[in-house]
């Protein structure tokens, strides 16, 4: 089969039970999405798929021929980081690192969607969007565990990246 | 070059005060940083891509405690891409304990629910995890012990514990009956897990009889000795690796089982082995914090002098650990009383093993004296606040000698006035905003310090370049930051040209990270082995090292300055510092201190509790990095928010089970339970701590958190729940009775 990450086409003879997450981590070398629960529950693993984000641990990879998958990899690297990845940076939303990408791929998908105008629970109207908020994100975001508890620092990140994206889009 | 420093006195003014370079103390960017955002730094098992590795899925017995009779393993070989099943006695029924010299073996019986017993081998994890279901586990089952609230008493005093099980002053029990006023109460904290975001992983490759470890490993020196026991071959043969660390939270201070397992898996199949534990396993078969019941009993005189003090704890531990969750740490010396009591009793237990979870001792204790400290000053009708100025020791009440720096006092005050504490309700449950009832609460934080041995190598290159060598690790705590700030700040360079190598035995020896000593002690190293290499500079350049001034990659002596590269003449200089506690540990109570101010908010009509601020103000000497500080803060305070309303491993009572085994079920907090926090960090430098004159702060953070917010909810409600967590069923019978009311 076919995988398209990061812009990359692979071909693969992989075991149909192998998740995207685990082809990701033990037969591409792309081991920046990460293994916290195996089970949806942490948010560790998170990549965008078709632009939205999902747990990678969760789907298998062979459902995912002609998708577009992009991994924390593909957002940016060491010398040329994407504006949420400098901002988790500058702002410490992080400590030990491990849930980190899959914060930073969460929050990326995160604004899209409320670009997208998509409503959360702590939305007050569901019909016409919302406009970012610390509410919002803590909201949006709370299905990406953080175990340090980098959990101010990445409010602040989020909303410092959300701001440079606009001035850059 | 080889230069040691033991702490027999307190350090003067160094080069840390002056600040030449400027960089110390300040909040730069994690040095590993860029890495960690950008998904290219290696945790244990993302080590050996591209090789041709097996993956290891462990088997666990389904039953609390049993002899194991057969393990039918043929069916899993007979899977396709199977290589090995790895069994016997050798098996790590859970971590090890924390410095133990080896981890407990199941020798041929299962000691708690799901521990492991068989490692099933396979080219590749699908394989192997499919396989691990066909192992068939014979086993007799056994009775076993898995809660202690019916066997109080039983406990026994471990004389291996992190502390010593009993501390007595005086007579309590005579002062206590003959106080004028008595306090005794008992409260109760479940057990907690450390939940680290990595699971417990393990990458083994032998090249012939040498063994190279990849795991995620918090104290090196002594993981290396449990690996080496646990394979059984000589530790001069075994090399670990732990560069970037998941998470510890005391969770892998001991190797988990995945360590041997993977060992024992790649020396059966040839092959370099992958084992990641599963999150499952994690809650099952690593280590846990010990659920805790905590008699607390204080005598006072009528105006609220405390005057005698006992802290009475039992705490279970499965069968041959010494380990207890010591809850009376902090009772020892934060508050006065000439007449004293802590004992901690461990009672025997079938589930998975106690062990050391961030801040042992003060995370639990805590919550029980601070709360108690809380329900004395209702009582007395006396201010929290001014309740803790009345009971202020002079000096350690337990062992006579001072303390070294206590700004526990500055701590409240400072929080107080910037918390607006004024603004408290005066009396219990009479502030309502809508359906939700506010309210206040506060509580003292205290953590003992410790300096450990540690040992750093400074290497500096002929072009003025330092690189700092230390088998310390950083497990988020910024360690990889810290030291290359104090080595730029010691040596006048840059912080780009110091490089900080970490996590490798073929490195100097280190302290490790745990207890909060790790910035200290590795951090010591550096500075010692620093101080040596502005040594060599001086003699080089025929100047005294005290008149030496470094700064920017230059020495400057005498009106003179030269670049580090004509010093060194084209060589490279390599020196190496330890650090050695001494005296001053025991001529000086030594500990951080802090205060947390809760606000809340907790709906009169369910009981769901909001959190809706935290102020930490905390002094744990000379800051390091504020940044990387501060967000430790952040951490504890949140720790905070999951002990007082959401965590707590439940265990069935029947069979031992820890029945929310997972991330989903297991409640920690996320995003939107935690409202915006503010840290304050006072000046402080503690002389007699160490030469950096810091004390360590991750753990302080934890320490208090809970009781405030516990004392907020009773201030709120007027509902006073001694045990842990206060969730809403435990308060609504004590809300009003809304629903009634409105029939």
């Amino acid at each position: 089969m076919k995988l398209t990450i990061n812009e990359v086409e692979h071909d693969l003879d992989i075991d149909t039970r192998t998740s995207l997450l685990d082809v990701c981590r033990d037969h591409l070398g792309l081991t920046g999405s990460k293994k916290g629960c195996d089970h949806g529950q942490c948010g560790a693993c998170t990549m965008l798929v078709n632009g939205r984000r999902i747990n990678s641990c969760l789907t298998l990879a062979v459902m995912h021929e002609g998708d577009v998958i992009t991994t924390i990899e593909g957002l940016g690297n060491p010398d040329d980081l994407h504006p949420m990845q400098e901002a988790f940076l500058h702002h410490d939303g992080f400590q030990c690192g491990y849930c980190t990408p899959g914060q930073i791929v969460s929050a990326v998908g995160m604004l899209s969607e409320v670009a997208d105008g998509w409503p959360s629970h702590v939305s007050a109207d569901v019909k016409n969007g919302t406009s970012l908020s610390g509410d919002e994100i803590r909201e949006r975001m709370s299905g990406n565990i953080c175990r340090c508890s980098a959990y101010p620092n990445i409010v602040d990140a989020i909303e410092t990246a959300s701001a440079k994206m606009k001035e850059t889009a | 070059m080889m230069t040691k420093h033991v702490m027999n006195e307190p350090i003067g003014e160094t080069r840390l005060d002056r600040n030449t370079q400027g960089v110390i103390g300040k909040g730069v960017d994690r040095y590993e940083g860029k890495l960690k955002v950008s998904g290219k730094a290696p945790y244990a098992y993302e080590h050996l891509i591209g090789e041709d590795v097996a993956y290891g899925f462990v088997v666990v017995g389904p039953v609390g405690r049993a002899r194991v009779t057969t393990i039918d393993v043929e069916r899993a070989l007979a899977e396709p891409r199977v290589l090995a099943v790895v069994t016997g006695d050798a098996i790590m029924r859970s971590s090890a304990q924390p410095m133990s010299p080896a981890g407990q073996t199941m020798d041929g019986e299962i000691f708690h629910y799901n521990q492991p017993v068989a490692l099933v081998v396979a080219e590749t994890f699908e394989a192997a995890r499919s396989a691990a279901r066909l192992v068939k586990v014979e086993y007799e089952a056994q009775d076993g012990r898995y809660e202690i609230e019916s066997r109080r008493g039983s406990g026994r005093a471990s004389d291996t514990g992190p502390m010593a099980a009993d501390t007595e002053r005086g007579d309590f029990e005579k002062a206590f009956a003959e106080a004028e006023v008595q306090f005794d109460q008992t409260y109760r904290t479940p057990s907690y897990h450390a939940a680290a975001m990595e699971p417990h992983a393990s990458v083994a490759k032998w090249d012939g009889d040498r063994l190279t470890v990849w795991s995620s490993c918090q104290l090196l020196e002594t993981n290396i000795q449990q690996i080496a026991n646990g394979v059984g071959v000589e530790v001069s043969k075994v090399r670990l690796l732990s560069p970037y660390i998941g998470g510890g939270f005391g969770s892998k201070l001991g190797i988990g089982p995945d360590a041997v397992l993977a060992a024992l898996g790649a020396r059966e199949t040839g092959r370099p082995v992958k084992l990641a534990l599963t999150r499952q396993n994690v809650f099952q078969a690593t280590s846990r914090r010990g659920e805790t019941i905590q008699r607390v009993r204080i005598g006072l005189t009528k105006a609220g002098q405390i005057t005698c003090i006992g802290h009475e704890t039992e705490t279970p531990n499965s069968e041959g650990e010494g380990f207890f969750e010591p809850s009376g740490i902090s009772t020892n010396f934060l508050y006065p009383g000439k007449d004293r009591l802590v004992t901690h009793r461990v009672i025997a237990s079938d589930v998975l093993m106690c062990s050391a979870v961030r801040a042992p001792g003060e995370a639990t204790g805590m919550l029980a004296t601070e709360c108690a400290l809380d329900e004395l000053a209702e009582q007395f009708g006396i201010d929290p606040v001014a309740f803790r100025r009345m009971n202020e020791p002079e000096k350690d009440p337990q062992e006579d000698v001072p303390f070294s720096s206590r700004k526990l006092l500055d701590c409240i005050e400072e929080g107080a006035k910037r918390f607006g504490w004024a603004d408290r309700p005066a009396t219990p449950g009479s502030r309502r905003e809508g359906e939700w009832l506010i309210g206040y609460g506060m509580a003292s934080a205290s953590r003992a310090n410790s300096l450990m041995e540690s040992s750093a190598e400074i290497a500096m290159s002929p072009e003025g370049r330092a690189t700092v060598k230390t088998a310390m690790t950083d497990i988020g705590t910024g360690t990889y930051t810290i030291l290359q700030q104090i080595a730029a700040e010691m040596l006048g360079l840059p912080l780009d040209h110091v490089d900080v190598l970490l996590g490798d035995t073929s490195l100097p020896e280190s302290s490790g990270s745990g207890g909060s000593w790790g910035a200290n002690s590795a951090g010591s190293s550096v500075y010692v082995a620093a101080e040596a290499m502005i040594k060599e500079f001086a003699k080089r350049l025929g100047v005294e090292a005290d008149g030496l001034t470094l700064k920017d990659g230059h020495a400057i002596a005498h009106n003179r300055q030269i670049p580090f590269s004509e010093i060194l003449k084209g060589e490279t200089l390599t020196v190496t510092g330890k650090i050695e506690p001494g005296d001053t540990a025991d001529k000086t109570n030594q500990a951080s201190y802090g205060a947390h101010f809760a606000e809340v908010a907790v709906n009169a009509t369910t009981g769901e509790t909001r959190v809706r601020r935290l102020l930490m103000v905390g002094a744990a000497g000379r800051i390091l990095n504020e940044k990387t500080a501060t967000s430790q803060c952040y951490g504890g305070q949140i720790w905070g928010i999951g002990y007082a309303l959401e965590e707590a491993l439940v265990v069935d009572p029947r069979n031992g089970l820890i029945v929310n085994h997972d991330l989903a079920e297991y409640h920690v907090p996320v995003q939107a339970d935690v409202p915006k926090l503010d840290v304050v960090l006072l000046e402080e430098r503690d002389r007699y701590a160490s030469p950096l004159a810091g004390k360590g702060i991750g753990e302080l953070a934890i320490a208090g958190v809970g009781a405030a917010i516990n004392n907020a909810i009773f201030n709120a409600t007027g509902a006073r729940i001694r045990c842990y967590p206060v969730t809403m069923d435990k308060l609504l019978p004590h809300l009003p009775d809304e629903v009634s009311a409105a029939a």
